[in-house]
């Protein structure tokens, strides 16, 4: 997993709330064996028309926001399925930072994992970043997670916070499953203590 | 005296490995399913880093998304789907894990074949690399779905690093009417907390209504607590759950079932334990349900009317609520009874086991699909489709007009070859109506067994209650 410390980039504008798994990347994209080569069917329902061309009122289709890094979206983002491959076409299309005053449990947990930094923000502090990033080109934001702050294009600086472990690991780009091997003897532990009291399992 | 604690605190805190000073949790985990959509990549994360699966034996896996409802004996038409279920079972082999292939009559869809097995056990912790793993909550055991970088971890520790959910406790009281089903409660839920309603909480669904049901409506109800935000429901086992799980060909027997029962009757909500958020509904008031729009929360009784945006509660309710009438070719006001439909779609992990097709079969019973329609039944499992041949529910189902096929998630998510065309409008009995889930452009109508079952007949969304006598 690739470190995130500071993003700069095209903040993109998704005023939609409950944006679904579903919608973020369809069924169709689930039978692929990897992780990578998702982020061209990103958004795919609303990005393309019936007959694969661009549509090209859709946000990621417009000049400005083709190479956009970070998205800005309504409340609930990421609900529905817990299929990886939303942050991971998300991430292939060069995302790496999506910022909505609520994210759906599994979704939000996805991320982390993969290098993504969500962030959860006020209703009405997520307005004035929506209305920053509907700028176009100006729409040029710097996310710092090691003063956890948003610098936005007019010089304005917001304030976030994030789970001091996950932070930690995504500064760090730190494998889970590498920092958990570690605590193997507790496992142990754990297990021998369980299959005496409880054999069934 | 310990404090006064909610069943969720209890399954927690018996599945501590560790705990960090910063309040991140290492908890154990007893029961893993996977399916071939969401596991490929951990097992090849497995393979490139040299590791095993930790514990195999508590590890199952079943194709489901993929797999053809129709005859089986040529294999998989689609080239990737077919590569997905055949990766599968490759990747049991490597690991040691059990797969029950599409030819075995254990298939099935993975959170109907849990249960079925006894492999889901009350207390447990249970996880799954999808999102209706909470279906396993209806037996008291903490089950939710995760994404594939935690199936690797969970295939190479047996542990999930985790921080504690809030509790939230929702009593539906009384008894429920005629007509009106456990679909039609968790639909009722559903528009009650909103779709976001349950996130970052664990839900206890308790009170009369819920104690009544089934093992099966109970599954019902916690599987689709995803649908209203919460990663997991829970019910508090008792009598009913103890009956379902014994003698299942994976549940404790001997002297253990004894002792496990003793445990399990542990694993209930203390008297004052504290609810972060409580919540309490009247059965009697609960009709049969049906969604119009494209989220779950999107939900009117069957005898109401299409809502209107201008009545939303704000602007981006409101600009929500626009687009899905738009999409699902609707106006506002319009009688959902006068709603006509082209297909019916039976079937799904929430309401595809056998208690399910019962009640389907009984209102289809010497009636006949409406011939604009086409109508489908799919079993959750081989072994659910047994049991109705056995009871004649296959000739039911056929002598009205429905295909019957073999077992999978089918046009629930359609990843196989059972999907919507464009504008088509379907009853369907799965749990998800978002925008082209059930194939592109494809409209859903979330509706219970039986409404489904009516609706085929008259080829309109009809209140089952007119077919009761």
């Amino acid at each position: 997993m690739d470190k995130f410390e500071v993003l700069t980039g095209v903040a993109a504008p998704l005023p939609m709330i409950n944006v679904d798994t579903d919608m973020i990347i369809p069924k169709q994209f689930l039978k692929t064996i990897k992780r990578t080569g998702l982020g061209k069917s990103l958004f795919f329902e609303m990005r393309y028309d019936d007959a694969g061309n661009e549509n090209p009122a859709f946000v990621l289709n417009k000049p400005a926001y083709r190479n956009a890094k970070i998205l800005v979206a309504g409340a609930n983002f990421g609900c529905g399925s817990s299929r990886e491959h939303a942050p991971w076409s998300i991430l292939d299309f060069g995302i790496r930072c999506v910022i909505a005053p609520s994210f759906a449990d599994i979704f939000y947990n996805n991320c982390f994992k993969n290098g993504i930094l969500p962030i959860r923000l006020p209703q009405e502090i997520c307005d004035k970043l929506m209305k920053a990033a509907e700028n176009g080109a100006n729409a040029t934001f710097t996310v710092d997670l090691r003063a956890e702050e948003i610098h936005m294009p007019d010089g304005e600086t917001v304030k976030f916070s994030t789970d001091e472990f996950r932070r930690h690991c995504l500064l760090n780009g730190l494998d889970d499953i590498g920092l958990t091997l570690v605590k193997k003897p507790k496992i142990d532990t754990y297990e021998a203590a369980r299959k005496a009291d409880q054999p069934w399992v | 005296m310990t404090a006064p604690r909610t069943l969720f605190d209890k399954i927690w805190e018996s599945h501590l490995v560790d705990r960090q000073d910063d309040g991140t949790c290492l908890i154990y985990i007893d029961r893993h399913l996977v399916h071939e959509v969401t596991s490929p990549q951990a097992f090849e994360g497995l393979a490139l880093s040299g590791r095993k699966v930790h514990r195999p034996m508590q590890t199952l896996a079943v194709a489901d998304h993929n797999v053809p409802t129709t005859d089986r004996s040529q294999g998989i038409a689609d080239p990737e789907s077919r590569t997905q279920v055949d990766t599968l079972e490759a990747n049991g082999k490597a690991f040691g894990v059990r797969v029950f292939g599409m030819s075995d009559e254990r298939q099935g869809i993975v959170h109907i074949v849990g249960p079925e097995q006894g492999f889901t056990l009350p207390g447990m912790t249970i996880v799954c690399g999808d999102s209706h793993t909470s279906t396993h909550g209806a037996f008291g055991s903490l089950a939710f779905g995760i994404g594939t970088s935690e199936v690797e971890h969970v295939l190479a520790t047996q542990t999930l690093v985790q921080a504690p959910a809030k509790n939230m406790r929702i009593r539906v009281e009384g008894k429920l009417p005629k007509g009106a089903t456990a679909k039609d409660i968790v639909l009722k839920i559903i528009a009650t907390i909103g779709t976001a309603g349950g996130t970052g909480y664990v839900i206890e669904y308790a009170g009369e209504a819920i104690r009544n049901l089934s093992m099966e409506g109970r599954m019902t109800i916690c599987n689709m607590s995803i649908e209203g935000g919460a990663r997991a429901g829970l019910i508090a086992p008792d009598e009913t759950t103890f009956a379902y799980v014994k003698g299942r060909p994976m549940a404790p027997q001997g002297a253990d079932w004894g002792k496990a029962v003793a445990y399990w009757k542990t694993l209930v909500t203390d008297e004052g334990a504290r609810f972060d958020r409580e919540i309490v509904i009247d059965a009697a008031e609960i009709v049969p349900q049906v969604t119009w729009g494209t989220s779950p929360e999107d939900v009117v009784p069957i005898t109401g009317a299409v809502p209107n945006p201008e009545d939303a509660a704000d602007e981006a309710k409101a600009n929500a609520m626009r687009r899905s009438l738009e999409y699902m070719g609707l106006t506002a006001g319009q009688k959902i009874e006068e709603v006509k439909i082209d297909r019916v779609f039976i079937g799904s992990c929430t309401n595809g086991r056998i208690e399910d097709l019962r009640a389907a079969a009984s209102v289809a019973k010497g009636r006949k699909v409406d011939p604009t329609v086409k109508a489908m039944v799919v079993p959750g499992s081989g072994l659910v489709k047994r049991q109705a041949e056995a009871e004649g529910l296959d000739a039911i189902f056929r002598e009205a007009g429905f295909e019957w096929r073999e077992p999978g998630c089918s046009m629930c998510l359609a990843m196989n070859a059972d999907k919507l065309e464009p504008g088509e409008r379907c009853a369907s009995t799965s749990n998800r109506n978002f925008e082209g889930r059930q194939g592109r452009g494809g409209r859903t109508h979330l509706v219970s067994p039986e409404i489904a079952a009516a609706s085929a007949i008259t080829g309109y969304l009809t209140d089952v209650r007119k077919f009761l006598a």
